[in-house]
């Protein structure tokens, strides 16, 4: 018998925990195909009711940004502070703004 | 940047509690003792899944049968969730696997001893899982992200298991004396393999240190020994069971429990593969995994023949 040298692929699984929320990454787990992915994140996952819908993506797909660009990646954000509505300087006695 | 800097910016994340997660750079040192930590703990939610499936067709109610079914299915899913954190670290499934089947990775001592009567359920539910809780749950604020989480998880579901456990020698001890005779025998032989759960002395542990620096561990070993034996005796009191040790006793000036020598002895001979079980878990485990082998080629036979017939 042939020894089975190779894993099968990794999924990234993304569940709903209750209509309203979004999807939200809560591990991952091997499985031959798309539909064992979401059998098997039924049983790892949802055990307890944890969710209401399952996303599968297979790992190798997703594209991660490197944490070595972090600097130039979110610096042109960080001195923009004129983008938060604290930024204004506005009259106490001035409501619902 | 150099290494030199990078360990700077890493010694500097744990310094102020900031997780390290998959993509970041890291020590190679610590790269490794996640892995040996994380996959030994992986194996363990495993190995552990046998003493208890031994007893699952046995329960003695339908109440209790699907507890029992719940706990190892439980089992099955933390081995899970700990060996794709693992993973993370650029491990492969199969090798974690292979490591294991050899006998080159270890797993909890505890899972080498015998279940030998349905006491033994609720001892272990009780003692083991309470020792793993009391292990894990500073776990959850472990420096490595995908292990924290994993442990967040696991130690939200691992609530129940000690409680049926305790609540099976509950009943036990309020039934015949022949029933409380069986849930003492049962502390008797779990006791002490239970304090064993945490490892060596702080003195003897290898490890111990650099998980300390490193955020992994928050605790000693002997801290959580300490603690668990604390809030367990008084458990054993209302249980009306007498703790396996004579030389237990309060101490009234350190607020803890004084108790015995444990035999290390044993410890050590459990651990390096002589333990009453180790050839019989370690075979039942590979039996599983050669068995399985047809199932794994067919699903991805399956699964390619699917994806070509797509294309086509």
């Amino acid at each position: 018998m042939k020894s089975m040298s190779k894993n099968w692929p990794l999924w990234e699984i993304f569940i709903r925990s209750k209509a309203g929320l979004n999807h939200k990454h809560v591990g991952s787990l091997h499985a031959a195909d798309a539909a064992m992915a979401i059998q098997n994140a039924r049983d790892v996952y949802t055990r307890r009711n944890e969710g209401v819908s399952i996303w599968v993506v297979e790992s190798s797909h997703i594209t991660a940004s490197d944490p070595d660009d972090s600097d130039p990646l979110y610096e042109p954000a960080k001195d923009k502070v004129y983008r938060h509505p604290t930024f204004y300087d506005l009259p106490d006695e001035l409501k619902h703004m | 940047m150099n290494t030199e800097s990078l360990e700077k910016h890493f010694n500097d994340k744990i310094e102020e509690d900031i997780r390290i997660e998959p993509k970041d750079w890291m020590p190679e040192k610590y790269r490794k003792t996640l892995i040996r930590q994380i996959s030994q703990h992986a194996h363990s939610e495993i190995v552990g899944m046998l003493p208890e499936a031994n007893w699952i067709t046995r329960a003695p109610t339908l109440r209790r049968k699907a507890a029992a079914l719940a706990k190892v299915q439980d089992e099955a899913g933390h081995g899970l969730y700990l060996y794709s954190a693992c993973e993370t670290l650029g491990v492969e499934r199969d090798d974690l696997l292979a490591d294991l089947h050899s006998g080159k990775a270890k797993y909890s001592s505890i899972f080498n001893y015998p279940t030998l009567t349905w006491a033994d359920m609720g001892a272990i539910g009780w003692l083991v899982d309470g020792a793993a809780i009391m292990n894990q749950v500073p776990l959850c604020r472990a420096s490595y992200g995908p292990y924290a989480r994993a442990m967040v998880r696991i130690c939200k579901e691992e609530s129940f298991h000690q409680r049926q456990g305790y609540e099976i020698m509950l009943t036990l001890c309020k039934g015949s004396e022949e029933q409380k005779n069986m849930a003492q025998d049962a502390l008797n032989r779990w006791w002490w393999p239970s304090l064993m759960m945490f490892g060596p002395t702080d003195k003897d542990s290898k490890h111990t240190a650099d998980s300390m620096r490193w955020g992994i561990k928050r605790f000693t070993n002997d801290e959580l020994r300490q603690k668990f034996v604390d809030v367990t005796v008084p458990q054993a009191d209302i249980l009306g069971l007498t703790v396996p040790d004579k030389d237990l006793k309060w101490n009234e000036e350190s607020g803890h429990y004084d108790f015995g020598e444990i035999n290390w002895e044993e410890f050590y001979n459990v651990i390096s593969g002589n333990g009453p079980c180790n050839r019989e878990r370690l075979e039942a485990r590979r039996n599983a995994h050669d068995k399985g082998e047809w199932v794994r080629e067919a699903a991805q036979a399956y699964a390619e023949k699917k994806s070509r017939n797509k294309a086509a």
